[in-house]
């Protein structure tokens, strides 16, 4: 019997990029089939080409046996693929049936709507598979594990049977993740086919039957959960490539430079996100926050900066209490920011290099004398930092956008890296870089360190945590479950705590005096 | 699956304790300016006479007389009573039901005062709020056509007064009021389709794009006016749609003269309302109008043309602008004068914003502005030390409160105003 | 989708620097000229329409039709050359008499050629402060469609100071009277900005809305408080002398000092916005506001101050028309200024210089405009259309790039008006 789905020498060229290389896969009918690879290894552009978003530069589709030709969704949706996208497609102030049916409408004469029926279908639907949603309830009103599972009925509406999952567990928390791998496996029993797309190595190994590899756009090689663990499949998905071993001195452990105590954030909808948080940073040391996506990072880093106020608790740096001061002060305090999302918050992308160089220092000399900006002087220092920081660029006047990610990120490291400052937050600085950005990056962190500047590194990526933390905090659902030692602990352990698995002894953390 | 269902219960609607508390002192405000503004400057014994019949009823229904000061104490309770009601348990769902209400206290008290001794023709004031309520409604259904869609229409006034022209101009020539009415709303689709074409084709700025439309047809139909209008009379004679008395209904008292004895617009305008607001919240053409102006990608991954739908929105919406457009002309006056809609447009926007983006709220909106503007005509004549003026800014200040989320932020389209990249 | 964007913005800019320095100055070169070109074609075909609208309501054009097709042409041909020529000579003046009235000696002779393009720099004046006004919006991230409302009301504050303070010396009357125009103008975008600032309101609504409080208020001061007690118009009384802008010349010339005025205003606008930390602050603000909160900018405040500048700006232009010009308030004082420094900021590509560029072109149009309804019986509305025109090529460059087959540019940083929609708080 023919696969249900099988993609043949598929190959998508961006300009400049090529994003597929030539990948073939299959899948069977009632079966799991994992696509995993890092983020930009190609496997998004893959599904999108399948969902007829994107059209593939060369290559075939079968789906049982026949060849299709994808255009658009709604090809897709009549070939019975269904897409549950990564960011959800849904609207918010739609009730479920109307978000369910949309495009496909129950509708009695003269295109009038007919809710109930569809609420009815939703409802069967939401009992065969166990999804329990209800049709009347606005989109906005549920929570993001209950969205997604609208997203799946939406599909099982069309009656796809061919599901391709987008990083389905990148949004959720633990249980949310839990109850996912129950309803993909309850739909796989019932005859669908599931296209699983993930970079998590634990989730693979619990749900797939199947397992194949991408990197760089290519297939690098397929596997099954028995064949295959957690270490070999890192390994196909991060290359062979050996560790990058930076040279990293002993630290030379000062005083706390910063104190968070007991702290408490809440996002825009009143959701506490960080959840009665304490840990200190040294001088001289890195302090990595470990920890999948979505564990309140973002708002621990937003709320010592200043972008955000705790509702709960203090935060003390060198003796100033800056809970609730504004991200001016802190700058000026000697606090260093490289924030998570580079092209929102680091840089304004139309202006010139030059400009973003001072972003934050602009109104202090000697860029600024009196409300007048000393353009000369600016352009000056941003052309030394451009030297100094080897950003790839003819000329400093330039604009922020035109460069790579790479050095973009760049401009921002010369910015917080090159004046004098007590901390650095580092959120996420190598996200999306090429290696060799990224070993320049960690370079640079390990430079700021050994000058005596205690830095808080927060990381989704392991392997940068490991590399570079002298502690390494773990934060699992606004907590942080455990403080490790760096030089002690391993992956293995880091991830049974990212998965909220608590350490087995206790009293695990550790702290310089 | 018991965890799943706990969630879902654990996300119960959540009802802002801070807008109950807000519309309860509102409420209670009205009261308080109802008892204070009204209710200490009328004399005891005094009656306000209310006419409640025009033209043949007149002499057969007789007048409705209060007591001035009893009728003002009466309607201040009533509105204290609802606000004490809002502050207390709340009414939910029913809280705008219950501003309208009050809101209506509020008026219907100063008419009380401003009429108090003397005598008001409530039907003649209610039949002309009606009709200067149309282009407004008409320019707000224009909007919420687009709106909803996702792109934002600014050039309503600038589509209505193009429409009030080429509608005098058509129907003058051939003599046919019908076919006048055409050319205007065809005009006015025209405009739309410029204003689809930058907005939608070329990512123009919405706003830029009605910003040209509106100087356009300013300069456009200002040239033309003094052009030609002027000079040849024959050209500006189209006549006026008249009074229509529907059979029966509009012998009813009271309502009959308000509602069922006017001309086309305003039945037009009714049967618009039903209609549109039954084509977007009911039917499949609506939803998916809906799901375009809400988010875009997510209608595309479910087939829907977004580009399509776009287009045919604010076509719809340029047509609907462009035959409220030749209310001012054929409907009313009966020719065309150089930037006749005054703003009208804008008050049609204005509408829309008040009514939430639906079509009800929108007419419920444009009957409170056209009432002011029809009440602050007769200001004069009642001998109230009010300048007409301010009763003409109360649609604009009341937008810029509804706008600063004073008394509950309305829900506008989330993609409003965004042009759509398709990957 | 992000993950599919990333290589695509980083291939490029990596190969460009190992490319020859010529090739970039080359392709620096093109670009701006295509800047500047795209504004002159969008003039061009503005006036190639306009051309077309007189030849389509023009009556002998369509009579010598009638009579044959060569008599069509060239009563075409007659109609826009006469129109375009009344148009030139009554902004710039016959060059010939010019030199004949320089040559000669009678004073009033030479006032009188020269009054025409004296004329279109007291027409330009307004438009230079209300495109300022509206150019620092857009350099903020705001849309201010309430110019002309701020205009007004800056003009009912400095038409009052003008008359009702009378006696005081010029050198303070004169400032008090233009500074009055600046806060009264301040006060209307004040309120916009603080609203946005505050409630996430939209200005764009916020200021039409506006726009239509400052008619009503100006209608009600005029037929009220502020009428001139002998006169049966809505005319405010006459201002003292003392308040009055100076001008240079006997009359008919009416050109002032208000001229002077807006240029260096424009200067300080310039200075303020590209030299001094304010104005960074506002662009920063403008271009990127996460990026702005990030530097620790404080968006409310340089919201709440650029729309009060803006404000400001405008109502320099409403003081500018009273002290300079009319010397009175009237209701119809201003020919919609407020709305046309929106065509006039985006010509000017939001840049004070480009502004004062472009503020002149539209006030030469509208001055010679007069003249032409004049001569040629061709209504001054049809400079509303031209600027409408104009307006849409600027907007939409992609259709000036069809019409004369230009290349696309390759940055993106091209047209790059995007203002946030609605919804955006």
């Amino acid at each position: 019997m023919a696969p249900v789905l099988e993609l043949k020498n598929i190959t998508k060229q961006f300009p400049g990029v090529l994003a597929n290389d030539n990948i073939s896969l299959t899948l069977e009918e009632g079966e799991i089939h994992a696509l995993l690879g890092e983020n930009g290894a190609g496997k998004t552009t893959l599904m999108n080409i399948l969902y007829g978003l994107y059209q593939p530069t060369r290559g075939e589709i079968f789906v049982r046996g026949k060849k299709v030709e994808i255009h658009s969704p709604s090809d897709a949706i009549a070939a019975g693929i269904g897409m549950v996208h990564q960011h959800f497609m849904l609207i918010p102030v739609f009730t479920v049936t109307e978000n369910v049916m949309l495009g496909a409408e129950e509708t009695r004469g003269g295109g009038i709507l007919d809710r109930a029926a569809a609420a009815q279908k939703i409802r069967e639907i939401s009992e065969k598979y166990g999804l329990a949603v209800q049709p009347e309830a606005y989109v906005k009103n549920l929570p993001v594990g209950v969205q997604q599972r609208v997203e799946i009925i939406k599909l099982l509406y069309r009656q796809a049977d061919i599901l391709i999952f987008d990083e389905p567990t990148a949004v959720l928390t633990p249980q949310e993740a839990d109850e996912l791998v129950k309803i993909m496996r309850s739909l796989v029993q019932q005859g669908k086919s599931i296209i699983f797309i993930t970079h998590k190595l634990r989730e693979v190994l619990e749900v797939a039957n199947r397992i194949t590899v991408i990197r760089r756009g290519r297939v690098v090689g397929a596997t099954t959960p028995a064949e295959a663990d957690q270490k070999k499949l890192a390994e196909m998905m991060v290359g062979r490539q050996v560790d990058l071993l930076l040279e990293k001195k002993t630290p030379k452990v000062g005083d706390p430079v910063l104190k968070v105590k007991d702290l408490v954030v809440l996002d825009h909808r009143d959701h506490i996100l960080v959840d009665g948080i304490s840990f200190q940073v040294h001088a001289g040391e890195v302090l990595g926050i470990a920890g999948v996506q979505g564990n309140g990072q973002t708002e621990l880093v937003e709320a010592i900066t200043g972008l955000n106020h705790p509702v709960k608790g203090t935060i003390t740096l060198l003796g100033h209490n800056i809970t609730h001061a504004t991200p001016r002060q802190i700058t000026k305090l000697g606090v260093g920011h490289v924030p998570e999302d580079r092209q929102r918050d680091g840089l304004v992308l139309s202006f010139p290099i030059h400009d973003n160089i001072v972003l934050n220092t602009y109104f202090k000399p000697p860029y600024s004398k009196g409300v007048v900006m000393q353009a000369e002087r600016i352009l000056a220092e941003a052309e030394e930092l451009v030297k100094a920081f080897d950003i790839r660029t003819p000329s400093a006047k330039n604009s922020a956008g035109s460069l790579s990610g790479g050095n973009q990120q760049k401009v921002i490291v010369a910015r917080e890296f090159s004046r004098p400052t007590k901390l650095l937050v580092a959120s996420q600085p190598t996200r999306g870089l090429d290696v060799g950005s990224i070993e320049y990056i960690h370079a640079r962190i390990l430079q700021k360190r050994d000058e005596g500047c205690a830095v808080l590194l927060v990381s989704p990526e392991l392997d940068e945590i490991l590399q570079l933390s002298d502690r390494i905090a773990v934060m699992y659902r606004g907590k942080i479950i455990a403080i490790v030692d760096a030089a002690k602990t391993t992956k293995e352990e880091l991830g049974l705590l990212m998965a909220g698995i608590a350490p087995k002894t206790e009293g695990k953390e550790v702290s310089h005096g | 699956m018991a965890t799943a269902t706990a969630n879902t219960i654990t996300q119960t609607t959540y009802v802002s304790p801070t807008r109950q508390r807000v519309m309860g002192m509102v409420f209670l405000g009205f009261a308080v300016a109802i008892w204070v503004l009204f209710g200490r400057e009328t004399e005891p014994g005094v009656i306000t006479t209310f006419g409640m019949a025009v033209g043949a009823q007149a002499g057969s229904i007789e007048p409705l007389r209060l007591p001035s000061l009893a009728t003002l104490n009466i309607l201040a309770l009533a509105s204290a009573f609802v606000g004490a009601g809002q502050l207390a348990r709340g009414f939910g769902r029913y809280t705008n039901w219950m501003l309208a209400l009050v809101t209506g206290f509020f008026i219907f008290s100063f008419l009380t005062w401003a009429a108090a001794d003397k005598s008001l023709n409530l039907v003649g004031l209610l039949n002309t709020s009606l009709s200067r309520a149309v282009p407004i409604t008409l320019g707000a259904m224009s909007g919420i056509l687009c709106e909803r869609a996702g792109v934002v229409n600014i050039a309503i006034e600038g589509m209505m007064l193009f429409g009030a022209m080429s509608g005098t101009l058509v129907a003058s020539v051939t003599d046919n009021l019908w076919l006048g009415v055409l050319a205007a709303v065809i005009t006015g689709a025209l405009l739309a389709v410029v204003h689809a074409v930058f907005s939608i084709k070329y990512m123009v700025d919405q706003i830029v794009s009605g910003t040209v439309i509106n100087i356009f047809s300013v300069g456009m139909t200002s040239y033309i006016s003094s052009k030609f209008l002027q000079h040849y009379q024959e050209l500006n004679r189209p006549g006026t749609f008249r009074a229509f008395p529907i059979p029966v209904l509009a012998d009813i008292p009271v309502v009959g003269p308000i509602l069922f004895n006017n001309n086309m617009f305003v039945y037009a305008m009714f049967a618009f309302l039903i209609l549109l607001h039954v084509a977007l919240f009911y039917t499949r053409w609506g939803l998916r109008l809906r799901s375009v102006g809400e988010h875009p990608r997510a209608a595309d991954t479910l087939g829907i043309n977004v580009f399509r739908t776009r287009y045919m929105a604010v076509i719809l919406g340029g047509m609907m602008a462009g035959f409220g457009g030749a209310f001012f002309s054929l409907g009313s006056v009966g020719r065309f004068d150089e930037v006749m809609t005054a703003g009208r447009g804008f008050i049609g926007l204005a509408a829309m914003i008040f009514g939430n983006w639906t079509p009800f709220g929108a007419f419920g909106a444009g009957l409170l502005f056209g009432f002011a503007d029809s009440l602050q005509a007769r200001l004069a004549i009642l001998g109230i030390p009010i300048p007409s003026q301010f009763l003409l800014m109360v649609p604009y200040v009341a937008t810029m409160i509804v706008l600063a989320g004073v008394v509950g932020r309305g829900e506008m389209p989330a993609a409003d105003g965004q042009p759509y990249v398709k990957e | 989708m992000a993950e599919s964007k990333q290589p695509d913005t980083q291939a490029p800019a990596e190969k460009e620097p190992k490319k020859e320095q010529g090739f970039m100055r080359v392709f620096l070169q093109e670009l701006t000229s295509q800047s500047l070109l795209i504004p002159i074609l969008a003039i061009f075909t503005g006036l190639v329409l306009g051309a077309i609208i007189i030849i389509l309501t023009s009556e002998e054009v369509y009579a010598g039709f009638g009579k044959s097709f060569g008599a069509g042409l060239s009563a075409s041909w007659n109609a826009v050359r006469t129109a375009y020529n009344a148009l030139f000579t009554s902004a710039i003046g016959s060059p010939s008499r010019m030199i004949a009235a320089l040559q000669g000696d009678d004073a009033l002779e030479i006032r009188r050629t020269f009054n025409p393009i004296l004329e279109s720099l007291v027409a330009s004046t307004p438009y230079i402060f209300a495109g300022l006004a509206v150019a620092l919006g857009f350099r903020s991230g705001l849309f201010n469609i309430g110019v002309e409302g701020q205009l007004f009301i800056g003009a009912i504050f400095s038409a009052y100071v003008g008359y009702r303070f009378a006696g005081l010396p010029a050198f303070i009357h004169l400032p008090f009277a233009l500074l009055a125009g600046m806060l009264g103008g301040a006060l209307w975008g004040f309120i916009p900005g603080w609203l946005k600032a505050k409630t996430g309101g939209h200005e764009v609504i916020n200021t039409i809305m506006m726009n239509y409080i400052a008619f009503r208020l100006s209608e009600w001061l005029l037929m009220g408080p502020m009428k001139r007690p002998d006169s049966f118009n809505p005319v405010s009384p006459t201002i003292a002398d003392s308040a009055k802008l100076p001008s240079f010349f006997e009359p008919p010339i009416r050109f002032h000092a208000g001229f002077f005025l807006a240029l260096f205003v424009a200067w300080l606008v310039y200075w303020f916005l590209f030299k001094t930390k304010w104005g960074f602050e506002l662009r920063t603000v403008g271009a990127n506001r996460h990026a702005a909160r990030y530097a620790g900018m404080n968006i409310t405040v340089v919201t709440v101050a650029a729309m009060s500048l803006s404000g400001a700006l405008a109502g320099l232009a409403g003081a500018n028309e009273v002290l300079g010009v009319n010397y009175n308030l009237a209701l119809a004082f201003s020919a919609g200024y407020g709305f046309d420094a929106i065509a006039l900021a985006l010509l000017g590509k939001s840049h004070p210089l480009g502004v004062v560029l472009a503020a002149l072109l539209f006030g030469t149009l509208r001055s010679g405009a007069l003249g032409m309804q004049l001569t040629a019986g061709i209504p001054i509305d049809i400079i509303s259309v031209l600027q409408a025109f104009i307006l849409a090529f600027i907007a939409a460059p992609a259709i000036i790039r069809t019409i004369y087959r230009l290349r696309k540019p390759g940055t993106k940083e091209e047209d790059s008006l995007v203002l946030s929609g609605w919804g955006e708080g």
